[in-house]
């Protein structure tokens, strides 16, 4: 390459001065990371080695750290058990309706968790609209039973089993169907294929299944807070949380040592997944074309009822009693035709400042991230798969963590890289900014992964055309490069848009005063007593996400496979 | 349209052991088709790409007319470089009309509307395209989208043609018919075109001269008969054409007509312009199955080929090739003579007297 220095085109320094756009990237995306780490470190304001020890040694930490622990795993066998006899039954067998099976199935991931929380403690409960229309409730003043690890665990395990689910059924999808036949012609029949051969072949995609699920569970803000600290049942997130919004910034160091704690654990767990996942690739050589189809004869029907039957369980009830509190006019009483009222929609959706605030701030912060991460993204999937190098590698390489931290770790993170602006009195802390700040980082990997799958199915030479046709980088990325990653870009925007909506651990240590987003509102009205007000605005969203995601469905066929989440 | 002139071309890529090209030294004439012939990772590919920019040379020049476009100190990018490419995939671009891909290169240079519309017209009739102008290539089939690329090339007028296998996808009824529209269209346009194939007879059917390549190297450059009838080395008789290589030594003196060699035990006159040939090159046409011949041969194989039958033929030692206007059976001996082959020298081979009874 001995010449390749010397005098360079105008289209080469193109591709280099887009080489440019990894630096802010990699800044925006990994510095709060690296900032939290150099905290670690004892870098910055006067976190010790004393300190450290301090933190790490007081009781609180460490019944925070088992209530995570204990929670974490029971919500994951939970999820285990949930989302690995859906994955088995909807891709291994003749089952009909698959997609609307696992449409449901996806929804409550979708669905922010502290709205999953309030939804089921308007299951349960003295208080409870829907008990009390069927003359079950229990006595007033009985307390709330998913007040309690118990109930945090029920939630958790329901919310991520779509995660075991999508993991172990892409695990499934791989198994060629002759493995099967082969069995079966050796005699082997029924449940003994599924114990013998099916499940020793996807036991590593069910154990990196369970290890996401625990990750996911570990950093989950939302159903702790509803359910835990009325119970004064802490978590390491909300431990932090309490601490932060109790003490202010001047706990940082302290909330930092938390924060660093969890994060830890986590990506032991996001290891263990990768590690499993990898494994995994080894030994599956075959003919994949037939999937597998295992007939369930005359069980079929009753399966599907009482597949059927658990998602109204899990998904349609939950939303019935939302919908039912947020129809009566005060909160305790029953609902009747009569007194059926749409008083807390109007007040929620267009009276209080507050809520209206929340909505413009979160649909704002959702849009604003949308579009920057997907202009963004173009260039930078382009620059990885294009003009691969070490800067591009490492950023590939790194983009998950954010996303992949616990939130409640990523805004502490962020709080410490923009509390003091470098060489400015200025910060960003208590502005809608950080919000912004924070949601880049963390959903650049949910934006830019769609767009490089896109990207990577491009055969270069739809770009080499155009260049000898004379068309300069710019150009080629114009017209050529973005409408066709553009449905791929579109279907990434809706689920950074979707994330973005329903996010409240991230907003939650950072919102101010004016910069609430839609997840904070919900939580301190439902923290304030206005679980009417808390349910018709909870309802509201629901609705959106789920208007969203039928959006993405219907793109779905036109976008490269693995973009939709919940296809494959 | 120009000459295209590689000068000492070398690639080598990052990781390689080897490298792609080693030291390409050729002349392409203005108008001229060539092909670049040879088995998969000859380098044929590579060097299609550095004509058209996609690839840097390592050492080398490359020169298009009287510009040098690639060389030490020097890089015109693709889009500078004026040249056209057919893809093997042909690259449309799927969001595009058949219209739209092909009026693509005329709006990047900035045309008016009205030329550009006369032009893609212009482009469309001449590849028989009209009635398809507004059609997604998706809905096209495989010859067509194929007749697409090329209007596209086409259509901003390059000064050389590039085209990259570009009937490996087709099947052969339509591959037939679309070589007859690449000599057509030659003829045509003048147009310098630069052909990679692995397919011989594609190459030696279309091409006015074909490099035949083999480890980064051109080991003959040459018009097909020439390939046909007087390879240089191993590797290109051998890999052009039917028939058999064998091991030779001179036993006379080269003179206008050849020479007089010694193989399998007999004597005969060959072609040739080396005084010390190693090898002969024996096509099936140049061997007669008769029983006057001085050699005899079993018959190892018959397959018949419409009108002939194809015979291979197995003397003891080396194995021959032969044309039969009837079916032989395996196993039967015939007689055979051996007419006038092609003596050649391969290069880097110890060339040995005549005068020894020991075999080379």
């Amino acid at each position: 390459m001995s010449l390749s220095d010397a005098t360079y085109s105008s289209s080469r320094s193109e591709g280099r001065l887009l080489s440019w756009l990894l630096l802010p990237v990699a800044l925006i995306a990994l510095g709060p990371v690296v900032r939290l780490l150099l905290e670690g470190v004892g870098f910055g304001s006067g976190l010790t080695g004393a300190h450290l020890a301090e933190v790490l040694s007081a009781d609180s930490t460490h019944r925070a750290l088992l209530h995570s622990l204990v929670t974490a795993a029971g919500g994951t066998l939970l999820s285990v058990l949930i989302g690995g006899s859906f994955a088995f039954l909807v891709a291994l067998t003749n089952v009909r309706a698959r997609g609307a099976l696992v449409f449901c199935l996806m929804v409550p991931m979708m669905i922010p968790p502290q709205i999953t929380a309030l939804a089921w403690m308007q299951v349960t409960g003295p208080s409870s609209v829907l008990l009390k229309m069927l003359g079950l409730a229990p006595p007033l003043g009985s307390p709330q039973p998913l007040h309690s690890a118990g109930g945090i665990i029920l939630l958790l395990g329901i919310q991520h089993a779509s995660i075991v689910f999508l993991t172990l059924r892409a695990g499934l999808r791989q198994i060629p169907a002759d493995l099967v036949e082969a069995a079966r012609m050796s005699g082997a029949r029924g449940l003994r294929v599924w114990a013998q051969i099916v499940m020793p072949l996807t036991l590593p995609a069910l154990g990196a299944g369970a290890a996401m699920a625990f990750v996911t569970a570990l950093g989950n803000f939302g159903i702790p807070a509803m359910l835990g600290i009325p119970a004064r049942y802490s978590t390491l997130p909300t431990l932090i949380y309490q601490r932060l919004v109790g003490f202010g910034p001047s706990v940082l160091s302290e909330v930092a040592v938390l924060a660093l704690l969890i994060g830890t654990v986590a990506i032991a767990g996001v290891l263990l997944a990768r590690w499993l996942l990898a494994r995994k690739s080894y030994g599956l050589v075959g003919l994949s074309g037939q999937p597998l189809s295992i007939s369930l004869g005359r069980a079929r029907l009753p399966i599907e009822i009482a597949l059927w039957t658990f998602i109204a369980a899990i998904l349609a009830l939950p939303l019935m009693a939302l919908l039912f509190t947020s129809l009566i006019p005060a909160y305790g009483v029953p609902l009747t035709w009569a007194n059926m009222t749409l008083e807390a929609w109007t007040e929620a959706l267009l009276r209080q400042p507050m809520t209206r605030r929340a909505y413009v701030n979160s649909l704002g912060l959702a849009l604003g991230a949308s579009a920057i991460l997907m202009a963004v993204c173009l260039p930078l999937a382009w620059l990885i798969a294009r003009r691969p190098s070490r800067a591009t590698r490492a950023i590939d390489a790194l983009v998950d963590l954010p996303y992949a931290l616990p939130g409640v770790v990523l805004s502490i993170a962020c709080i410490l890289a923009f509390l003091d602006l470098p060489f400015t009195d200025l910060t960003l802390y208590g502005t809608i900014w950080i919000i912004l700040l924070a949601y880049l980082a963390r959903f650049l990997v949910v934006m830019l992964r769609p767009v490089q799958a896109s990207v990577g199915q491009l055969d270069p030479s739809m770009e080499e055309a155009a260049s000898a046709a004379g068309a300069r980088l710019g150009r080629r990325l114009r017209t050529i490069v973005l409408p066709l990653a553009a449905p791929a870009a579109a279907a990434g925007a809706i689920l950074v848009f979707l994330t973005a909506v329903n996010e409240l651990t991230v907003s939650a240590l950072l919102w101010a005063s004016g910069t609430e987003t839609l997840g904070v509102v919900i939580f301190n009205l439902e923290d304030s007593g206005e679980t009417v007000m808390a349910s018709a605005l909870a309802m509201s969203i629901v609705l959106l996400i789920v208007c969203l995601m039928a959006g993405v469905q219907l793109l779905a066929r036109r976008l490269p496979k693995g973009v939709v989440p919940w296809q494959s | 349209m120009a000459e295209l002139i590689y000068s000492g071309l070398t690639k080598q890529f990052d990781g390689a052991a080897r490298p792609a090209l080693d030291g390409i030294d050729a002349r392409i004439e203005s108008g001229e088709f060539v092909a670049l012939l040879g088995p998969s990772g000859c380098g044929k590919t590579t060097l299609l790409r550095l004509t058209a920019g996609f690839e840097e040379p390592t050492h080398g020049e490359i020169r298009m007319g009287a510009t040098q476009v690639a060389g030490p100190g020097r890089f015109v990018p693709p889009e500078d470089r004026g040249v056209g490419i057919v893809f093997q995939s042909y690259a449309l671009w799927p969001h595009m009309t058949v219209a739209g891909n092909v009026s693509y290169p005329l709006e990047v240079r900035g045309l008016p509307r009205a030329e550009r519309a006369r032009r893609v017209d212009e482009a469309l009739a001449l590849t028989g395209l009209t009635e398809f102008a507004d059609r997604a290539p998706a809905q096209l089939s495989g010859g067509q989208r194929q007749r697409v690329a090329l209007a596209r090339c086409l259509v901003a007028e390059p000064r050389a043609v590039l085209l990259d296998e570009p009937l490996a996808n087709l099947d052969l009824a339509l591959r037939a018919s679309m070589q007859d529209n690449f000599t057509a269209f030659h003829r045509r346009t003048g147009a310098t075109m630069l052909y990679v194939t692995h397919d011989q007879g594609e190459a030696l059917a279309l091409a006015t001269r074909v490099a035949v390549m083999e480890g980064g190297r051109i080991r003959q450059f040459a018009a097909p008969e020439v390939l046909y009838s007087e390879p240089v080395d191993c590797f290109v008789a051998g890999f052009v054409g039917d028939g058999a290589v064998v091991s030779a030594r001179a036993a006379g003196p080269l003179g206008p007509g050849g020479l007089e060699v010694e193989t399998m035990g007999l004597r005969l006159t060959a072609r040739g312009r080396a005084a010390l040939p190693t090898h002969l090159c024996i096509r099936p046409e140049d061997v007669r199955l008769t029983d006057e011949g001085g050699l005899r041969a079993r018959v190892r194989g018959c397959t018949y080929q419409g009108g002939r039958f194809r015979v291979a033929l197995d003397t003891g030692g080396e194995d021959l090739v032969a044309f039969s206007r009837t079916r032989l059976n395996v196993g039967a001996q015939v007689g055979l003579r051996i007419d006038r082959p092609w003596a050649f020298r391969e290069p880097g081979m110890p060339a040995l007297a005549v005068q020894e009874t020991a075999h080379v």
